[in-house]
């Protein structure tokens, strides 16, 4: 054997390899996305099934009888919210005391470095109160939580009126083990940052809160609840957290057995399940799910209450109350039902939620795709990166003349781009991180100046400045240029794209590697530019594909494949204005509650990406 | 507050139960309390009972008190009148204890064997403390206590046991044990609600002993104790060894006379279920069991259908007059329960006997001394004075022949004593590699400050960093763990000023364990015990010949400012980095092995060229 050892050998592998290379590169990228696009297809993925014993084979009864009282309940909230102006405080005090529970309530402010315009808010103040039931005869160690969201306007009060009339009931009951935690948070995910943060005493993001009086132990799971009318026709179960986390997908799976116990319609990302997988509809609507929560958990934001909890490691999920034109309807005592039925299951578990899979994608609610099947599908797109980075390292080592011995000619290469060329890599390298690190942080800091010279508002200068020095990073080559010693050669350029690929390689694995959806639809764009850019294709052309296959267009593109996918198609002019708020809301996300994404795509895919446009004007 | 003292018999508390049940018009209930009410008239009453009332001295209380119909008298009043009660409670025990006793056991028509007479100084007591508490629940402490005049520490023999129970006595000596203290608690005493409990413990098992300097090797005997006990009151004692044993320098003192106290020991099992099977044996060690006198309403049904309960075993060595010239043993049995008003009560706020226990007293154990507590809210004509946990209550006394006595329960008996101390605790942080444990001491003394011991146990797999601890100590105690031996002891004297809260906290890193040290559930977590603070210095009483009631005398101080009182934080619920124990994880583990193999087999075809060796050639390495 000695396949590798042997030179004639390991020159003929090599050989096939430099050979087929473009090919294998064109059937690899076909590949993995023909993968992706087959995870959706339903004989391929696997039906959802209960993992946790604690919650499988435990009957319980739901009988919550109240839900007319809770509606009142939440009128009432609402009449108060409304003489208020805000969070009735003092009302939701006295009322969760009546019901017997211990109540807190915890303050907070909280500036955000610009002012957002989508909800309207730059300096926000505000008050959670939450009351803890507290199990009989445990010892506080274990609790679960109930939220939901005080909103503006006339949103969400029944939720509140539920989440009270729950509490009523659930203290007259006797089989709690756990501690019940009633959070009724203002400014939605800021309170709720506010509250847990509070609760493990962190602080990650630099708010002001006080400090909570009430604890109930380690947080179990949590559920959010919205509900903004009295009878609902579905419900809607919301997963995607923070920095695309995912709870365990058992809480998926309770929500999804006791809708399908107690008759309730359930959909998620809004789409109900089909049965005709065989058509091409069926096909293409479950597709479409899958794509949305893709896009969902690429943004990174939590796509409602639940999703701070995640960091945690608390199980959390949002369920929404849609209430479309649709006959069949479901009032509140069912959906109270529900959720009592959840609580009484998630109050059975012995340990955390830890036997399900985190990391899935959901194409409906009953089916699921997990990490050993939708890997393959970045498999295949990240070993272009590397078997380009092998064709590179090949040829690099066959340049210098009079290298017989491979492994010799190897180290020699390894050696001899260094000698006229460290700077020449480290230059572009340098630079492009320096361009990223101007485009995460001038936006913010430089927010006061551009509204002094410019005639827009706080929010519209922080946008357009991150798109200005996205764009000015697309002059970059030829500066660097200059700072060049010599002539760019050959063997340089290689050595560059050598360093961008397997750069970029890295990158992209970690991403997928914690939120697969970005990775994912990351390496889509950024792969074939990797690949197949050289200083010697055609200038024009290649600048041209590789601006609309940049980082900033691939999010453009997210937007309108979104806006499509949710059924709200837009035109171009809201498209591009959508694209603006999602770049505030994503800085905004990573200021307020620090999500990864803007950092990442700022600090490393940028740059790295620039690197890639460095090595197309070589010189 | 109101407190009922009886001294004599019980008969009268079957009357008054049989009195709210008809109230409530619970058909069963009725009929059982009728039939009850029957059988009580067939015999005949004896009715000498008194009934306290427990204002404390402060303003609010007497407020409180002013609207019930007979205006509370002067202090002076109050203090005579308590005198008369002792002094009369105290002659009726001189006088009744050997020849009464009998007669009253002739009386209830010998439903139990007659036991021997007790010797003189063997002495029995059992006292039922019911209050209802601020928020509105009802609190239930019973206490048995045991005297024992005998004497251990010079070594005398012991051939018979009259009241004690023999399986402690036997370990008491066998064990060379000078003070013994169990407490078995399920639920959390929730302190702001409830005010301070009588006797503090905390969630789950609880084992702290002291042993005399005549033994030899205090590890093995600390091991076989614990599996000893653990028979006798079916708990997982045995689960107690040197990782979650501590010997506290400072923290713990004895609380009764120690003489030659070498050694102590104590141990918290957070993780302690506690159930029937814990509540049997220890009724089992009452010298009538749960036949009659109060032990008949510990029924496990209800009792455990409760917001808290706890039950304690005490063992301490006690002086037997002024001069402390002999000692005794006293045998504390305590079982406190809370029963919840919402889920039991449908929001009244009032009791019964029959409603918390789902029984009724129906005779007394004819082997025991004196009588029953409740606390109840008429007011009263007669009063006397206890002082609990530096609570100067005034106890009125009640004749409750007088029919009038009952069903006039206050709606509102809103004199709650603010909890002077409290702990809190919890983890901060997010992440598995480290955390940071916070506790918040409360001190809600308006004006004065305690000096407390605060004792912390972190078992190994959290590694404190001590050089994080920050904590206003006037003097830290660290004994720092070793893994897999023994945990960390911390012990901290600090001054609560008044008004205050106290903050300690200390930085953690979560240890990796070994995979065959995880428990079979591992993603529950692992538990972390309470934090304890006692106070620094108090005198404590060790002469048990004072008469008072019994619940005064949990801790029994010596001057009645000082506070002896124990406030245990909850235990906290540590998440370790834990492997994935399924089925993936072991095919995980499987792959890789043969991964490894695999790839080592599979690098050496691809590099290596394999030839045959020529005899007599040079000698060429394999490799």
């Amino acid at each position: 054997m000695g396949l590798l050892s042997d030179p004639n050998r390991r020159r003929a592998l090599t050989k096939l390899l430099t050979r087929l290379n473009a090919p294998i590169c064109v059937m690899c990228y076909l590949a993995g996305v023909a993968w992706f696009m087959g995870l959706a297809f339903e004989p391929f993925t696997l039906r959802t099934y209960m993992s946790e014993n604690a919650m499988g084979s435990t009957m319980v009864e739901e009988r919550f009888p109240a839900g007319e009282r809770a509606l009142a309940t939440g009128r009432e909230f609402a009449a108060h919210k409304k003489k208020v102006g805000g969070m009735p405080v003092d009302w939701l005090v006295k009322t969760m005391q009546s019901r017997g529970l211990e109540v807190f309530t915890q303050s907070f402010t909280r500036k955000l470095p610009f002012p957002d315009e989508n909800k309207e808010r730059y300096m926000v103040r505000g008050t959670n109160v939450y009351g803890i039931l507290r199990a009989p005869r445990a010892p506080r160690t274990e609790a679960l939580v109930l939220s939901a969201p005080c909103s503006e306007g006339n949103n969400n009060n029944q939720a509140v009126g539920l989440l009270l009339g729950l509490a009523q009931y659930f203290r007259s009951q006797i089989h709690w083990a756990k501690d019940i935690i009633f959070l009724v948070n203002e400014h939605d995910l800021i309170g709720m940052q506010a509250w847990l943060e509070g609760y493990h005493h962190t602080n990650t993001t630099g708010g002001d809160w006080s400090p909570l009086q009430g604890r109930g132990g380690s947080i179990q799971a949590a559920l959010s609840l919205e509900l903004s009318s009295d009878v609902i026709t579905s419900l809607d179960l919301v997963l995607e957290g923070l920095n695309g986390q995912l709870p365990n997908l058992d809480l998926a799976n309770l929500f999804y057995a006791f809708c399908q116990k107690i008759g309730v319609l359930c959909t998620i990302q809004g789409k109900l399940q089909r049965n005709d997988w065989d058509t091409t509809s069926g096909y293409s609507h479950a597709a479409q799910t899958m794509m949305l929560m893709v896009l969902k958990q690429a943004s990174g934001r939590p796509w409602g209450d639940h999703g701070l909890f995640l960091r945690y490691h608390i199980e959390a999920a949002s369920i929404r109350g849609i209430n479309s034109f649709r006959q069949y309807k479901t009032d509140t005592t069912t959906i109270g039902r529900l959720l009592e039925g959840m609580y009484r299951k998630l109050n059975n578990l012995l340990e955390r939620l830890h036997q399900s899979y985190f990391f899935y994608l959901m194409p409906s609610l009953s089916r699921f795709v997990s990490i050993g099947y939708y890997m393959p599908a970045f498999g295949l797109l990240a070993v272009i990166l590397l078997l380009r980075a092998l064709d590179l390292w090949v040829q690099l080592g066959a340049s210098p003349p009079g290298t017989e011995d491979g492994v010799a000619g190897g180290v020699q290469v390894s050696n001899g781009p260094s000698s006229p060329g460290v700077l020449s890599i480290l230059t572009p390298v340098v630079i492009s991180h320096m361009t990223g690190v101007a485009l995460y942080t001038l936006p913010i800091l430089s927010q006061e100046m551009a509204v002094q010279h410019f005639p827009v508002s706080e929010t519209e200068a922080v946008v357009l400045t991150a798109i200005a020095i996205y764009t000015a990073g697309l002059a970059l080559p030829h500066n660097t240029h200059r700072l060049l010693q010599g002539e760019g050669t050959e063997e340089g350029w290689r050595v560059l794209k050598l360093v961008a690929l397997l750069y970029l390689a890295v990158l992209l694995g970690c991403t997928a590697l914690i939120n697969f959806s970005l990775g994912f639809i990351l390496a889509l764009s950024l792969v074939p530019i990797a690949a197949f850019i050289t200083p010697h294709t055609p200038k024009a052309l290649s600048a041209a594909i590789m601006v609309l296959l940049s980082p900033g267009c691939t999010l453009l593109y997210c937007v309108f494949v979104f806006q499509e996918l949710q059924e709200t198609p837009v035109s171009l002019q809201d498209g591009w204005m959508l694209f603006l708020s999602v770049i505030s809301q994503g800085i905004l996300d990573h200021a307020l509650y620090g999500s990864l994404v803007y950092p990442l795509l700022a600090l490393l895919i940028y740059p790295c990406w620039l690197l890639l446009w460095n090595i197309l004007f070589w010189k | 507050m109101l407190a009922f003292v009886l001294c004599g018999l019980v008969y009268v508390f079957v009357t008054a139960d049989v009195q709210e049940t008809n109230q409530v018009k619970d058909a069963e209930g009725q009929t059982h309390a009728v039939e009850e009410e029957r059988q009580w008239e067939a015999t005949e009453v004896e009715t000498n009972l008194s009934l306290t009332d427990t204002p404390s001295d402060n303003e609010a209380d007497h407020v409180q008190t002013c609207d019930r119909p007979p205006p509370p008298p002067a202090k002076d009043e109050i203090q005579e009148a308590a005198e008369e009660v002792r002094r009369d409670s105290l002659e009726t025990n001189i006088v009744d204890v050997p020849s009464d006793k009998v007669d009253h056991v002739s009386d209830t028509k010998k439903t139990l064997d007659d036991p021997p007479p007790p010797p003189e100084k063997d002495r029995f007591q059992e006292e039922l403390v019911i209050r209802p508490l601020h928020s509105g629940d009802t609190y239930a402490s019973f206490q048995f206590r045991t005297l024992w005049d005998t004497d251990f520490f010079r070594g005398n023999k012991v051939l018979y046991y009259q009241l004690f129970p023999k399986s402690l006595g036997q370990v008491i000596s066998k064990f060379s044990v000078s003070e013994l203290h169990i407490s078995f608690t399920q639920g959390y005493w929730r302190t702001m609600q409830w005010g301070q409990p009588f006797l503090p413990s905390p969630p789950g098992a609880e084992l702290w002993e002291w042993c005399q300097d005549t033994v030899t090797d205090v590890d093995i005997a600390w091991k076989e104790l614990t599996n000893v006990l653990s028979g006798i009151v079916c708990a997982s004692l045995n689960f107690i060894d040197s990782t979650n044993t501590v010997q506290p320098s400072a923290s713990f003192k004895p609380l009764g006379v120690g003489n030659g106290n070498a050694f102590s020991a104590n141990a918290v099992l957070p993780r302690e279920i506690v159930c029937t099977e814990n509540l049997t044996p220890w009724k089992k060690l009452l010298p009538c069991g749960a036949k009659t006198g109060l032990a008949v309403l510990m029924n496990s049904e209800k009792v455990f259908h409760s917001s808290f309960y706890s039950q304690a075993l005490h063992i301490t060595p006690v002086c037997q007059d002024w001069q402390c010239k002999s000692t005794a043993w006293e045998l504390k049995r305590t079982l406190n329960v809370v029963f919840d008003l919402h889920s039991s009560g449908q929001g009244k706020r009032e009791w019964s006997l029959f409603k918390m226990f789902s029984r009724t007293l129906t005779e007394a154990c004819p082997l025991r001394h004196c009588g029953e507590q409740f606390e109840l809210s008429p007011a009263t004509p007669l009063l006397s004075q206890a002082v609990v946990l530096g609570d100067r209550r005034t106890y009125s006394v009640y004749d409750l022949t007088n029919q009038a006595t009952f069903g006039q329960m206050p709606a509102e008996s809103g004199d709650m004593l603010r909890p002077l101390l409290h702990g809190e605790r919890y983890v901060a942080g997010y992440g598995l590699p480290t955390g940071e444990i916070h506790t918040l001491v409360y001190n809600h003394h308006t004006y004065r400050a305690f000096p407390v011991l605060l004792l912390d146990t972190v078992p190994w797999y959290l590694r404190l960093y001590i050089h994080t601890l920050t904590t206003p100590a006037i003097y830290i105690h660290y004994q720092p763990s070793k893994d897999r031996l023994q945990p960390h002891l911390l012990e901290m004297l600090v001054q609560l000023p008044p008004n205050s809260v106290t903050e300690v906290t200390v930085q953690f890193e979560r240890a990796l364990l070994k995979w065959t040290e995880y428990t079979p559930d591992p993603n529950h977590g692992f538990y972390v015990g309470p934090l304890l603070a006692v106070p620094s210095v108090v005198a404590m009483d060790t002469n048990s010949t004072q008469e008072r009631p019994l619940f005064s005398s949990f801790f029994p101080c010596k001057e009645e400012s000082s506070y002896f009182m124990r406030v245990y934080t909850e235990p906290l619920l540590v998440n370790l980095p834990t492997p994935d124990f399924s089925m993936p994880y072991n095919v995980i583990c499987l792959t890789c092995t043969v991964m490894a193999v695999g790839y080592g087999s599979l690098y050496n075809l691809l590099t290596h060229t394999f030839q045959v060796e020529e005899p007599g050639l040079r000698c060429v390495p394999l490799l």
